[in-house]
């Protein structure tokens, strides 16, 4: 997302927070090391006066980390953010949320299509889901409190891509498919880069909303697994939890909750608000599958194509303040 | 950027070298996908094959004869409505076959989402065309797509009648099918349905076993009777079909609104059970064999 928004001139200061140091070499993005709720926030947002905040950091896999800690990052970071974004004379003028389509859950119950105003069709069962439920909550009490600030909310569909990780990319990286026998949902996904051209979309345009973002059509998670080259492992139609709970304890795949519920029955989001916006889509669904796969081959064969990047804060300062630097415009 | 460093984007046609590379686009287009499962669940493969394997149900066993079909739109959307029957409804696929036989267009049934939940069922079911019974859904279907879709007012109540209560219409819960109808400004096509009543009648209803297995209504029927219980939930009894199309209705309101007139969609929906029930007693009048129509 940084490394996009570096190649558009007419953005002066680029500033990034995480709690860990970038993988990617940037030119000119600040970077701040911050803890797990983002409490620098209000700080930084005052002494930087930056205008926009795109909020990326919502934790949408519950495998990477406790319950607790997801709690930490999702509900009280973004009540930090949101602070930060709202105190008395602050700078701020838009935030951006990337949020999950998990907030519509997945149940019998659902539409074939979700769009931004259906609700979910079953309260929420799951840690992840509850926290963005309350994530979007907040977001939502902040937009009215702040009507001078452009606040866009993105949903977006199962991401797949070159470089990120989830569940469903580690199965089928690892050429194993789990299924509930009986089976055979309709998933939708959304290619990486697409996530990052829709972010950068919807900050560079001011779009204010709710907006879900995936790629066009669904496709039966058979054909996902047969297009990736991975065996279907089938897990019992009754009784899926207890069988699930083993095989996650072992480490032998990651099944959380929200994920044995979308093998189920599927989701599918409305896409068409941001294309009206004038948001176009580099990846359908299948095409988001089929590039994933043909990544996955070429990292099983030669490895991580990627050069190797360390972040070296000495090199950074160097490269970022010293008068030694030409900088070139772009 | 220094003047003489001329940057060439390659890709851009006309540019100083005009090979077009095939770019990341051209070996995208190939399209990834192996089945013909499309964005509904639906496919054609198994849509023809549940074609032909129905098609001599429908002509041989049940012999289905149809009136006022030319009230069926040929085009654009419509919402058919009709009375439901038998412990397991075989009206819905002798209508949604007959009407794709008879005028060559699909028609969508929609139905209790019961079946989503169900495993195996409710993948075949969606795969020959079924769609869960939701507003959103239908309004695709029909205001934006423009399709046929069938749906049963009566909903779980119609199928779960004994055979004392045959052909007596229940309530058409809370006129739904109207709103929708005038949300996706198409016409109601009312269809009454005689013989679906006597392919599967319920003699008993266990309530206490409905609950246990969490479906709406648990039926012993004439059928596991005289085939056993497991033949008797598959064979129907063979039942002549006549089917009448009545007028289409269309309501005088403008599409897309928030919201209808409550009393208005109650009124609605309650003329149109009546005059379904009407034609149903007018059927029957003149049907002079259950067997033979």
């Amino acid at each position: 997302m940084a490394q996009a928004l570096e190649r558009d001139p007419d953005i002066d200061i680029i500033v990034g927070l995480d709690t860990t140091e970038p993988t990617i070499p940037l030119e000119r993005t600040e970077y701040v090391r911050a803890d797990q709720s983002y409490s620098i926030l209000a700080r930084i947002v005052k002494a930087t006066q930056v205008d926009t905040i795109v909020h990326t950091f919502l934790v949408v896999d519950s495998t990477r980390m406790s319950g607790r800690s997801l709690h930490e990052i999702n509900v009280i970071g973004t009540m930090n953010l949101l602070a930060a974004a709202s105190a008395a004379d602050t700078s701020v003028r838009q935030l951006v949320v990337k949020s999950s389509s998990l907030v519509y859950g997945s149940s019998y119950l659902d539409p074939v299509w979700f769009r931004e105003e259906v609700g979910r069709s079953r309260p929420p069962r799951t840690r992840v889901e509850r926290s963005l439920l309350e994530v979007e909550g907040y977001l939502r009490d902040f937009a009215d409190d702040n009507p001078h600030v452009v606040v866009t909310l993105l949903r977006f569909a199962n991401v797949l891509g070159t470089d990120i990780v989830t569940p469903i990319s580690t199965w089928l990286d690892r050429g194993l498919a789990p299924a509930i026998l009986g089976f055979d949902p309709l998933l939708q996904f959304v290619e990486e880069d697409d996530v990052v051209r829709a972010l950068e979309f919807v900050a560079t345009n001011q779009v204010p909303g709710t907006y879900n973002v995936a790629g066009d059509g669904r496709l039966p998670w058979s054909e996902v697994a047969a297009i990736s080259g991975a065996r279907t492992v089938p897990l019992p139609p009754v009784l899926t939890g207890l069988v699930a709970g083993p095989i996650n304890r072992f480490g032998i795949l990651d099944l959380p909750p929200e994920v044995l519920d979308l093998l189920r029955y599927g989701r599918g989001v409305d896409n068409r608000r941001l294309k009206e916006a004038g948001f176009d889509y580099r990846y359908t669904s299948a095409g988001a599958v089929e590039n994933f796969a043909r990544a996955s081959r070429l990292r099983h064969t030669v490895g991580d194509s990627r050069p190797g990047y360390r972040y070296e804060r000495d090199v950074e300062a160097f490269f970022r303040h010293s008068p030694a630097v030409t900088r070139t415009p772009q | 950027m220094a003047a003489g460093n001329r940057v060439v984007d390659v890709r851009r046609p006309g540019a100083l070298i005009p090979l077009p590379l095939p770019s990341a686009e051209d070996r995208r287009l190939r399209d990834p996908r192996r089945s013909d499962v499309d964005e509904w669940g639906r496919s054609e493969h198994m849509r023809s094959l549940a074609r032909t394997l129905y098609g001599p149900l429908y002509r041989n066993w049940f012999r289905a004869e149809w009136e006022g079909l030319e009230n069926i739109p040929r085009e654009g959307g419509a919402l058919l409505v009709a009375n439901h029957a038998a412990a397991i409804p075989s009206d819905a696929p002798v209508i949604m076959h007959g009407i794709e036989e008879e005028l060559g267009r699909p028609v969508y049934g929609l139905a209790d989402y019961i079946f989503k939940a169900m495993p195996v069922v409710g993948t075949l079911w969606s795969r020959v065309g079924g769609v869960p019974a939701h507003p959103e859904n239908a309004y695709r279907l029909l205001r934006e797509q423009g399709e046929l879709v069938l749906v049963f007012p009566e909903g779980s109540k119609g199928p779960g009648k004994t055979y004392a209560e045959r052909y007596r219409l229940s309530r058409f819960g809370r006129g739904g099918f109207v709103e929708i109808a005038m949300r996706a400004g198409v016409p109601v096509v009312p269809i009454a349905v005689v013989g679906a009543e006597e392919s599967m009648p319920i003699l008993l209803k266990s309530n206490a076993l409905a609950k246990l297995m969490n479906i709406p209504y648990f039926p012993i029927t004439a059928n596991m009777l005289l085939f056993g219980p497991l033949l008797g939930t598959l064979v129907y009894l063979p039942a002549k079909f006549k089917l009448r199309v009545l007028d289409p209705v269309l309501f005088d309101v403008p599409p897309n609104q928030e919201r209808y007139s409550k009393s208005r969609i109650m009124d609605e929906a309650e003329s149109i059970r009546v005059s379904l029930q009407e034609t149903l007693y007018e059927m029957l009048r003149t049907r002079r064999s259950v067997w033979f129509g």
